[in-house]
C-alpha cells in the first residue's frame, strides 16, 4: 500500500476529527495517523473520548466534522468530485468486515457456543461454508489457547476465557486493522495476563492495532506510539517510552503519576 | 464436555466424612396449620357434596365427552386459537418493528394501531366485524375475487380477524419489549463483525428476544384459547357454542358447559407443557446448566445416575 511518494499509505489518518453527543462536546479536533503494523495505544482519564474515538474508526459513532479514513478510504463516506456521499448501511457494512473490534465487555453472542461465536461472521458474512470456518475457527480458539472449550456457551467461560473468544471471533474477519477498547478494563488482575498475551502475540504476528487501555506495562512493552488524550484532545504524542517516563505536559505528569 | 455439578458436590464414595451427632430436640408444634388444614379440607368436603347431591346429572358428561358435535367444536376452537395466534405474532413482529423505525409515518402508525385495539373490548371489534357490511357492500379485488360483503365475510373469517387483529397489538407491545431487552453491545458487536441490519436481528437480536418474549406469548395463547369463546358474537361454532347447541338439544344445559370447562381445561394444560419446552429451547446459553426435562429426570432415575450433562446438547 504506497501513495505517489512512495510513502506506505497510513491505516488510520485523522484530520481534526469532532464528535458531539447533543451539548457534550467530546472530541475537540483529533490528529493523528497510525502506520500500518503499528501498535497505537490511546490512554488517557476516563471521559476523554478515547473510546469514541476508537468507535469513530469503524463507524459506530458518525463524526460531526473532520476527516478520517482507514487504509486510505474515508468512513462513512465517499468522495466524488470534492462532493462528499453518504454511505449506504451495506456500504458501512463492507467496510466494517477489515476491521475487528474487542469490546470492555465482550459481548459475545450468549446463545452460540464459543465456535459458534467464531464462525459466526465468517459464514453470515463472507458465506464461508460451515466446515470450513468450524476447522479455521478451531485454529483460532487453539491460538488463544481456548481448543477445549470451543462448546462451551459465553456463560460457562471467565471473564478471561470470553475476551480471548471474542478476539478470535474478529480474527475470524482476518480484519487488516484490530481496535481493542478497554480490552482487560472488565477483567479479574489474575486474568488480564492471558489476554495480553494474546494481545502481544497478535503484535509481534504484525497486526496493526489500535488500543484504547490502562495498562502501562502493556503499552511500553509491546506499543510503537502512544497518545495521551485528556478533554477530547490530544495532549501529547510519541513513543511510550518517551512519554511514559519524560512526560513534557503537566497534564500527563499528574495522570501517570496517579496510575503509575 | 461436560459439567456436573451432582458429581462434583459428592463426597467420594470411600472417604465419607464422620458425621456429627445430629442434634436432638423438640420440635415447635404447629396447632394453626393442622386447623387450617381442617377447615380448609372442611370446605372442600362441603362444595364436593353440594356438586354431587345437587341437581347435575353427572352421567351426562362422559356420555357427550366425545359427542361429534362437541368434538366439532373443539377442533374449531383450537383451529381459531391457533390462526389468530398465527396472524397475531406475524402482525405484532411486523408491527415492533414499525413503532421501532425511525421513519415516522410507520411508527406513527403502529402507535395508532395499538392504541386502538388495545383501547378497545375485543368483544365489541368482534361485532364490529361482523357489521362491517354496512361500510363495504361488495369485497372487489379486480381481477382475482368480486363477492358480496356478507358472503365473503364468514364467521370463520369474522372471528379469524377480529381475535387475530385484536392480538397482533398484544404481540407487538411484547415483541417490542423483547427487542429492547437485548444489550445495545450485541448489535454493536455485529456490526463491527460486518453483519447487515437484518442479518443483526435475525441471527443475534431475535434469538435473544425470543427469551423475553416466549413466557408471555405462551400466556397470550392460553388467554386466546379461552377468548375465542367469545366469537359466539359472530356466529362461530367453536366449542362453547356446541356446548350450548348440544345441552339445549337435549336437556343437559348446564352438565355442557361444565364438559366445555373440562376440555378448556385439558386444552390448557397440554398448551402449558408446550410452553415449557419452549422456553427451555430458548433458554440456551443463559443458564449454566438448563434444568432436566421431567422425561429426562425419570430416564436418569431409571438408569441409575446422573452422568449426562443437558448443557451441551440441547
Amino acid at each position: 500500500m504506497t501513495d505517489k511518494n512512495n510513502k506506505a499509505v497510513p491505516m488510520v489518518k485523522a484530520e481534526g476529527v469532532h464528535k458531539s453527543f447533543g451539548a457534550a462536546h467530546i472530541l475537540k479536533g483529533i490528529d493523528l495517523e497510525v502506520a500500518p503494523k503499528e501498535v497505537f495505544c490511546l490512554i488517557g482519564p476516563s471521559g476523554s473520548g478515547k473510546s469514541t474515538f476508537l468507535r469513530c474508526i469503524n463507524h459506530l459513532e458518525k463524526i460531526n466534522a473532520g476527516r478520517l479514513s482507514v487504509d486510505g478510504e474515508l468512513v462513512g463516506y465517499r468522495e466524488h468530485n470534492g462532493k462528499l456521499y453518504e454511505l449506504r448501511d451495506r456500504e458501512v457494512a463492507a467496510r466494517r468486515r477489515d476491521i475487528g473490534m474487542v469490546f470492555q465487555r465482550f459481548n459475545l453472542f450468549p446463545h452460540m457456543t464459543a465456535v459458534e461465536n467464531v464462525m459466526e461472521a465468517p459464514v453470515q458474512v463472507k458465506g464461508e461454508s460451515k466446515a470450513s470456518a468450524r476447522e479455521r475457527a478451531l485454529k483460532l480458539l487453539d491460538r488463544v489457547g481456548l481448543k477445549d472449550k470451543a462448546g462451551n456457551y459465553p456463560s460457562q467461560l471467565s471473564g478471561g476465557q470470553q475476551q480471548r473468544v471474542a478476539i478470535a471471533r474478529a480474527l475470524a474477519m482476518e480484519p487488516k486493522l484490530m481496535l481493542f477498547d478497554e480490552p482487560t478494563s472488565a477483567l479479574d488482575p489474575e486474568l488480564v495476563g492471558d489476554v495480553l498475551d494474546v494481545m502481544k502475540d497478535l503484535a509481534a504476528d504484525g497486526m496493526t492495532m489500535v488500543v484504547v487501555t490502562h495498562e502501562m506495562g502493556f503499552a511500553r512493552e509491546v506499543g510503537d506510539s502512544l497518545v495521551f488524550m485528556d478533554d477530547g484532545v490530544v495532549v501529547e504524542s510519541g513513543h511510550p517510552r518517551d512519554v511514559l517516563t519524560k512526560p513534557q505536559h503537566e497534564r500527563t505528569k499528574s495522570f501517570l503519576s496517579k496510575v503509575l | 464436555m461436560s459439567v456436573d455439578v451432582d458429581k462434583a458436590a459428592r463426597p467420594p464414595q470411600d472417604a465419607p466424612p464422620p458425621l456429627p451427632e445430629p442434634i436432638k430436640a423438640v420440635p415447635v408444634r404447629h396447632y394453626g396449620r393442622w386447623v387450617a388444614a381442617l377447615l380448609v379440607i372442611a370446605v372442600l368436603a362441603l362444595l364436593v357434596r353440594a356438586f354431587a347431591t345437587g341437581n347435575v346429572n353427572w352421567d351426562a358428561i362422559p356420555d357427550y365427552l366425545f359427542n361429534s358435535d362437541i368434538l366439532r367444536g373443539l377442533r374449531n376452537t383450537l383451529l381459531i386459537t391457533v390462526l389468530s395466534m398465527v396472524i397475531g405474532v406475524v402482525l405484532g413482529v411486523i408491527l415492533a418493528v414499525m413503532r421501532q423505525s425511525k421513519n415516522p409515518v410507520t411508527s406513527t402508525v403502529a402507535w395508532f394501531y395499538i392504541w386502538f385495539f388495545r383501547g378497545t373490548p375485543v368483544y365489541v371489534q368482534l361485532f364490529l366485524w361482523f357489521n362491517l357490511g354496512l361500510v363495504f357492500q361488495y369485497i372487489d379485488i379486480m381481477p382475482i375475487y368480486k363477492d358480496e360483503w356478507s358472503d365473503f365475510m364468514t364467521p370463520f373469517l369474522c372471528a379469524l380477524l377480529g381475535l387475530g387483529l385484536n392480538e397482533a397489538a398484544y404481540m407487538a407491545e411484547i415483541c417490542r419489549a423483547g427487542l429492547t431487552a437485548v444489550d445495545e453491545g450485541q448489535t454493536e458487536a455485529a456490526h463491527a463483525l460486518g453483519m447487515s441490519h437484518g442479518k443483526t436481528l435475525r441471527r443475534i437480536v431475535v434469538p435473544q428476544a425470543m427469551r423475553v418474549i416466549v413466557p408471555p406469548t405462551g400466556n397470550e395463547v392460553i388467554n386466546m384459547l379461552k377468548t375465542s369463546s367469545l366469537v359466539i358474537a359472530v356466529q362461530y361454532y367453536d366449542l362453547l357454542q356446541s356446548a350450548q347447541n348440544v345441552g339445549r338439544d337435549s336437556g343437559v344445559v348446564v352438565e355442557m358447559l361444565i364438559l366445555a370447562a373440562v376440555w378448556y381445561l385439558v386444552a390448557t394444560s397440554v398448551l402449558s407443557v408446550g410452553q415449557y419446552y419452549l422456553e427451555r429451547h430458548y433458554a440456551r446459553g443463559s443458564s449454566r446448566q438448563l434444568p432436566l426435562t421431567p422425561l429426562q429426570k425419570a430416564k436418569a432415575k431409571l438408569s441409575g445416575g446422573f452422568n449426562r450433562s443437558a448443557a451441551g446438547g440441547a
